[in-house]
């Protein structure tokens, strides 16, 4: 029975996941989990892996160690049926520079259309996509020409046209500007809740990250040293919140462990003379560069926020 | 439908569309003409010089050569290019991310180039039909044996392409390529009989399937009488079939471990460090 449940609903489950080059380990043991339609943002300094992970979960490298189970296939041997279940958001470059927009998503659909199920007609409809990601109007556009954000777009629509139930996306803001992001978060979401894909992203933006991921996985020394969501990552690494207040004309700051309390006695001494009150927790890019510091400091000790 | 009958069927849509683009384009075109163009300069500058012994004009036996070369020049290096530069900006990628992309990318390119050989060797004809007499054209018999040595010629030559593109690092290094054909050409019969070089660089031509398309074609399109200069005086008909077969099979049997081995490699981030270094220069 847990066996059936597992297979149905646990879209990634990666355990012990090692990746060596040569002498050093990259990846030392990566472990986590994802179900249907969560969004999971994997996030880490320069050259802890994060890349290296999702193209392993892609099926595009080969691991070292470990066990890994995406869609209940493992993706060193996932076939083309395990394939056409998944997404991948590749950066563009120049490829396809000549083709239409249209033209090139009505190609790449069709590859699709034998694994329909009844329940998911494969491949999306051309029509309909290019509405999703905003292209309707650049649908007869050489590729060439369009713009750095819909260019973008684009990748995110071919990425898509098969209707994937588990989605990479590798860096996929990077280089946008504030409305293309915006834009493009737009899309994620539709896709998150309309179509129940299960989306696994890697970013450098903490606010996307925030923005966008049901769960935050932080990677950093070769394992996940935090997993949770950002409400809970930054209560489990420190309950001390920054309390600002006014009195008197004059701006003060303070950090307090029980915020609460704190504040319970700043109007018992002071009363209606308080003015400006502010409580905030500390933000999801404290709580991340205190996680990464103090992995690099005394090596990797896993965090994991459970209350999902 | 059967998924791989269906990526047969989109690659085959997309090799058309892929032709349509190559002659709508206008640098393509240009480079297209350029270089057949040039091949034809070549044959007509001996156009009035007649082969020794022969009554035809070295100019005629030539573009009969330059058509062995539309097929050998323009398959392998074609081939190798695209795949080099499909690899380079991420096309292949794309193509491994979908359910039998792959399959349908390269029955894609085949069907493409294949195109585009046949485009150059249609051309190179006509040219030759108006610019040079005593073209053997016109009889069912060399008809014929123009279809398979094309047929042939090109199941010879697109697997090798495959194996170079695959081998290849980037687009800077496929011009060595060209410059070796270039080599070979030389030593393939093309521009003068193979019988007139020394006999080791004769033995090194016939190795190589170029020699033989230039032998099949003249076999199809040249008077009979014309075998007198070449090895045997003979067109050795089933040694060329036999040849060309060989190199096909080898080709064919070589080319999808090669090409598996190559896309095995390739990921978002292998073509990332690529763009980067292109793109500093």
């Amino acid at each position: 029975m847990s066996a059936i449940f597992r297979s149905m609903d646990c879209v990634l489950d990666v355990s012990g996941l090692r990746m060596r080059y040569g002498q050093t380990d990259v990846l030392a043991g990566v472990s986590f989990t994802a179900g249907r339609g969560e969004v999971l943002a994997l996030l880490g300094p320069n050259g802890a892996g994060k890349t290296t992970t999702i193209e392993i979960l892609e099926g595009f490298r080969m691991r070292s160690a470990g066990r890994v189970s995406v869609l209940g296939t493992d993706p060193a041997h996932g076939g083309e049926a395990w394939r056409a279940r998944t997404g991948v958001v590749l950066q563009s470059w120049r490829d396809h520079s000549r083709w239409q927009v249209r033209e090139l998503l009505a190609h790449l659909g069709r590859y699709y259309a034998p694994y329909s199920t009844p329940g998911l007609t494969r491949p999306w409809d051309v029509d309909d996509l290019l509405a999703t990601v905003g292209l309707s109007e650049h649908a007869r556009k050489r590729v060439r020409t369009l713009s750095g954000g819909q260019r973008r777009r684009l990748d995110v629509a071919i990425g898509i046209v098969g209707r994937p139930e588990l989605l990479f996306l590798d860096e996929p803001t990077a280089g946008f500007d504030p409305q293309a992001r915006r834009e493009f978060h737009d899309v994620v979401h539709r896709l998150a809740d309309r179509e129940q894909a299960t989306i696994l992203l890697t970013t450098h933006d903490l606010d996307e990250a925030e923005r966008l991921a049901d769960r935050i996985l932080i990677l950093a020394g070769g394992a996940i040293i935090a997993d949770g969501s950002a409400d809970q990552l930054s209560r489990a690494m420190s309950t001390r919140c920054e309390v600002r207040w006014s009195r008197d004309g004059q701006r003060f700051v303070h950090a307090a462990d029980d915020a609460t309390a704190f504040v319970r006695d700043l109007f018992r001494q002071y009363g209606e003379s308080i003015q400006d009150l502010e409580v905030r927790r500390t933000s999801l890019e404290e709580t991340y560069m205190a996680l990464v510091r103090e992995a690099e400091n005394s090596g990797p000790r896993r965090l994991t926020a459970v209350a999902a | 439908m059967n998924p791989r009958l269906l990526a047969v069927r989109a690659g085959l849509s997309r090799g058309g569309i892929e032709l349509r683009q190559t002659l709508t384009s206008p640098t393509d075109l240009i480079t297209f003409v350029l270089m057949t163009g040039g091949f034809l300069a070549a044959m007509l500058s001996a156009r009035h010089t007649l082969l020794p012994g022969t009554a035809v004009s070295l100019g005629t036996s030539r573009l009969v050569s330059v058509l062995a070369l539309d097929v050998g020049m323009y398959a392998v290096l074609w081939m190798a290019d695209r795949l080099v530069g499909d690899r380079e900006d991420g096309t292949l990628l794309r193509a491994k991310a979908i359910p039998h992309g792959m399959l349908g990318y390269l029955v894609g390119k085949v069907v493409s180039i294949s195109a585009q050989v046949l485009i150059a060797v249609a051309a190179t004809l006509l040219a030759g039909a108006f610019l040079v007499a005593g073209l053997a054209i016109g009889s069912p018999g060399g008809w014929l044996t123009l279809a398979w040595v094309l047929v042939l010629g090109l199941l010879a030559t697109l697997p090798l392409g495959a194996v170079l593109g695959s081998l290849f690092p980037n687009t800077r290094t496929t011009a060595l390529i060209f410059l070796v054909l270039g080599g070979l050409a030389a030593i393939s019969g093309i521009f003068y009989p193979i019988t007139r070089l020394p006999v080791f660089l004769q033995w090194t031509g016939q190795v190589f399937p170029l020699y033989w398309l230039g032998l099949g074609m003249r076999s199809a399109l040249l008077p009979h009488a014309m075998a007198v200069v070449e090895v045997g005086h003979s067109w050795r008909q089933p040694a060329t079939v036999a040849v060309l077969l060989a190199w096909a099979i080898a080709g064919l049997v070589l080319a999808p471990v090669v090409l598996r081995r190559m896309a095995r490699r390739e990921s978002g981030s292998r073509v990332a460090a690529r763009r980067e270094k292109a793109m500093r220069g």
